[in-house]
């Protein structure tokens, strides 16, 4: 014990010494690394308008470039998470919010961040043919800007090798010859899952959870996500997949082209769903005005017509092209399914866990 | 009282406060938001919930599966931990780096290449186990075993080897050298890597769904269904509150064994060749590697498909943003931010971690003392016990005004990622610093030796290649993380496993395989990072 206050000392400056040598590594690494060298967002508040949104969203470079200098503004886009997550983050800020104007929230969504107040009035002019897609409560603070069907899809190569015909409607997919070939994802993780879920509601009303245990009984397969079904399951998706009938999008076959530049596959139309995205001004933005000129340029020519090979989905100004392989392999439903967004809002918690029950019987 | 403690409280002080800031008040801010409804304190509504028969019967399957996940990871990890640190094997450094390859790789990659391999069509299908507890257990030991490597291996490493050599000279067999002499110089490590371990199993996420299917929901995959797609806000803070109690018992727990491992004799080791006796051991890391390997080489062999054909077509494609341009940046792009991210939350997690892990290996004078630092360690043990979810929400709702509003800043990624990396540092540099005799440092003081010059003589030589192994280990935890990371808002700048998921979420071949070619890279790069920093274990500096 003799020793005692000396090793003390050397001990208390041996630590003091390297707390030192910590900081300072750490100060030389952070001028080193550059997430926090370009720290360029803060910049001057007037310049900048902030777009929040999800994982999916994506623009050509030089469109976003074409409204920047029109404008005189910086675009910066802020996107995380799922549509999902987007409305729970949006609720969370009501009162302050993280940007100026979102996009990517979706009719199934819509009702519960309208009711939290998140969205501003706005006065933008929807462009011919999107004001079949308007809210019908809340069209005066979101504008549809995409849509999109979550259709059953199948590989049609595979039933003509096995000479079966293909189902057609969802009745149909509860029938013997289509036993044990059915995926689709779960309805508590996955957007297209909640989707068809609310497929079934619109088609059957109260007897859905009948139509439920039929496609159970049929041996339909549930996953997790739309990846999952797609790439693991689904015939046409990955080399190990064993069924040929899967829930994706009306969009889906346009990117299953053979060699001789033919869908493999093909959406069933008399399955589908409606998604519409929509997109408002933020309640409390810092910058109002220029969340109005986004929400303009999401309706313009330039963006609708680059909505589907940067996003997947369909433009719903009428006036605008779309790709070949989209025209020709990906048509659209003419009488989707549709469930009002109020209704989802009220039901989706129930409705949710009554299905989860059916399907974890 | 005096100048020791108070030193250590200057030098715990800042580890606190970033805990506090960055962790703490998020979490505690999230939580709240469930138990006021409407302004009002209302905690009746989370009192339901956890009435619920389903909350029950989620928190036994977590408890259940974690603890089958750590178990495995052990039976297949200190096996392999011993061969890759004691003998001396060709190759090993590089088996070494490979083995750590699959706790980066996105859990959505990963659970594709194991369906692949169990599911219908699957090699190994006829077992019937897609979908079931066995195909999750499997899944979380294949991200874990390297973990219980990298930890327990780095302990290993650096254990004298002449007190079993004496014990073995002297008639010992190998069994009792190993349960005499080495179990309880490791147990500390072991126990550390363990608790780790299930931490991480208990907070997994994606491998849950995706290979458990809808049947098996853990607390962490309610607590995300609950915020995001239901917007439950009470329930999602009921199992919040949960999942705290439940790590803070094991914490508590885990700290009785921890807490007293005997001082060791260290020195520099030089590994020996395989003996007779190794084999089973030899041949459990042999099962490892064919299990580690499987599921890569479906993901190596598919990023080479092309069409039906061999190809590189998927890897010529990560320079660009897809075929139609529907990334917002190229996948070379979003790996070059994964780096640079990843530099920022090494050096965050490993310089806060240094500091804690000295506070809390400091011999403590008093019980009370010792309870204060133990208290300490189990606190940064936290992040990983906690939902992702509850974490990113919470640093939205809390850090919103004046200086403190981070919401939007770039370092947010990496503090995130630092705070899931800061358990892993803290577990690996505290066995092996409480591990020094604390009489080496006295000696060296009474022989004349400054501060620096007994740090540098006792303290590095121990704590260097536990130090280089931590770095590594925040790096890589930084490169593959998504749960934390996909919640936080960035700028035009996704991180790759950000990208590898948009990827996947897309129909389209070369969608799906450049997806696969990214996630390679992303195993390559991290093998490559792991690879270097076993190059940079210089000789030991020699001990005393």
């Amino acid at each position: 014990m003799k020793f005692l206050p000396i090793s003390l000392r050397g001990t208390r400056r041996a630590t003091t010494a390297l707390a030192a040598l910590t900081v300072l590594t750490g100060a030389s690494l952070a001028g080193c690394s550059l997430v926090g060298g370009d720290s360029g967002s803060e910049g001057d508040a007037a310049k900048e308008v902030v777009l929040v949104t999800h994982d999916s969203f994506s623009l050509p470079d030089e469109v976003v470039a074409q409204f920047e200098e029109e404008h005189d503004i910086k675009l910066v886009v802020r996107g995380s998470g799922d549509a999902g997550a987007l409305s729970a983050k949006l609720g969370l800020t009501a009162a302050k919010p993280i940007g100026d104007v979102a996009f990517g929230i979706d009719n199934t969504f819509a009702s519960r961040t309208l009711d939290d107040g998140v969205f501003a009035e706005h006065s933008v002019e929807l462009p011919p043919g999107a004001e079949e897609y308007a809210l019908e409560e809340g069209g005066d603070r979101l504008v549809p800007v995409d849509t999109g069907h979550v259709c059953v899809n199948v590989d049609k190569a595979w039933f003509d090798k096995e000479g079966v015909a293909p189902p057609v409607t969802l009745a149909d997919l509860t029938k013997a010859p289509y036993k044990d070939l059915m995926v689709v994802p779960s309805a508590a993780s996955s957007s297209p899952g909640m989707a068809f879920l609310l497929t079934t509601h619109a088609a059957f009303g109260d007897d859905w959870k009948g139509y439920w245990e039929d496609l159970l009984d049929n041996g339909v397969k549930i996953v997790d996500g739309w990846s999952d079904a797609y790439y693991a399951d689904f015939t046409a998706g990955g080399e190990a997949g064993k069924r040929p009938i899967v829930l994706s999008y009306d969009s889906s076959p346009a990117f299953t082209l053979d060699d001789d530049g033919e869908s493999t596959t093909e959406a069933l139309l008399e399955t589908c769903f409606r998604q519409v995205e929509y997109a408002g001004v933020l309640e409390g933005a810092a910058n109002p005005e220029a969340a109005e000129l986004v929400l303009e340029f999401l309706l313009s020519e330039e963006v609708q017509s680059a909505l589907p090979t940067s996003m997947y989905v369909y433009p719903v100004a009428d006036a605008t092209e779309i790709p070949d392989e989209w025209a020709a392999w990906a048509p659209s439903p003419t009488d989707p399914f549709v469930v009002p967004p109020d209704t989802i809002a009220e039901q989706r918690d129930t409705w949710l866990k009554e299905w989860t029950d059916l399907a974890t019987r | 009282m005096n100048r020791r403690l108070l030193g250590l409280a200057a030098l715990a002080a800042g580890p606190v406060v970033v805990l506090g800031l960055f962790f703490v008040l998020p979490v505690t801010g999230m939580v709240s938001r469930g138990f006021f409804v409407d302004g009002q304190f209302a905690p009746g509504a989370v009192w339901e919930v956890l009435t619920r028969p389903r909350v029950a019967r989620v928190l036994a399957f977590t408890v259940g599966s974690a603890t089958a996940g750590t178990v495995l990871s052990l039976l297949l990890g200190l096996p392999a931990a011993y061969v890759l640190s004691r003998l001396e094997l060709p190759g090993r450094r590089v088996v070494r780096a490979l083995l750590l390859v699959p706790f980066v790789l996105p859990t959505i990659v990963v659970g594709v290449a194991f369906r692949q391999l169990l599911g219908e069509g699957g090699p190994l299908g006829f077992l019937g186990w897609e979908q079931t507890p066995v195909a999750i257990v499997l899944g979380l030991a294949f991200f874990n075993a390297s973990v219980v490597i990298r930890t327990v291996g780095a302990a290993w490493e650096s254990l004298d080897p002449r007190p079993g050599e004496a014990a073995a000279a002297l008639g010992a067999t190998p069994v009792q050298v190993l349960r005499t002499v080495t179990w309880p110089a490791l147990r500390s490590s072991v126990v550390s890597s363990a608790s780790v371990v299930f931490l991480f199993c208990a907070t997994a996420f994606g491998i849950v769904l995706t290979l458990g299917g809808l049947r098996h929901a853990t607390v962490e995959t309610e607590i995300y269904l609950l915020t995001t797609n239901l917007y439950d806000l009470p329930a999602a803070a009921a199992l919040s509150v949960l999942q705290l109690v439940v790590v803070v018992v094991l914490l508590a727990v885990t700290a009785r064994f921890r807490t007293t491992s005997a001082a060791v004799q260290r020195r520099p080791f030089v590994p020996r060749r395989p003996a007779r006796h190794d084999a089973p051991a030899l041949l459990a890391t042999a099962l490892l590697l064919l299990y580690v390997a499987a599921p890569l080489v479906t993901l190596v062999s598919g990023s080479l498909r092309v069409g039906g054909e061999w190809s590189l077509g998927n890897y010529r494609a990560l320079t660009t943003t897809g075929e139609y341009a529907s990334l917002p940046v190229p996948v070379t792009e979003a790996l070059a931010t994964s780096l640079r991210t990843a530099v920022d939350a090494t050096w965050m997690a490993v310089g806060v971690g240094l500091l804690l892990a000295v506070v809390v290996t400091r011999r403590s004078r008093s019980t009370a003392e010792r309870r204060l630092r133990s208290g300490l360690d189990g606190l940064f043990m936290l992040p990983l016990g906690v939902s992702a979810v509850t974490l990113g929400f919470g640093l939205l709702v809390t850090l919103d005004s004046g200086v403190l509003d981070l919401r939007n800043s770039p370092l947010l990624v990496p503090i995130a990622q630092a705070l899931v990396a800061l358990p892993l540092v803290v577990r690996t540099l505290v066995p092996v610093l409480a591990g020094i005799d604390d009489r080496q440092r006295q000696a060296a003081a009474s022989l004349g030796a400054g501060a620096w010059r007994t740090l540098l003589t006792v303290d590095v030589p121990v704590v260097w290649k536990p130090l280089l192994a931590a770095c590594g280990f925040a790096f890589a935890v930084s490169l593959g993380e998504f749960g934390a990371t996909a919640f936080l808002a960035r700028e035009g700048a996704p991180t790759l496993p950000v990208v590898i998921f948009r990827l996947l979420g897309l129909p389209g071949a070369m969608n799906y395989g450049m997806a696969l070619a990214a996630s390679v890279v992303l195993a390559v790069t991290t093998a490559a990072v792991m690879l270097v920093v076993e190059r940079l274990r210089v000789p030991s500096m020699g001990a005393l």
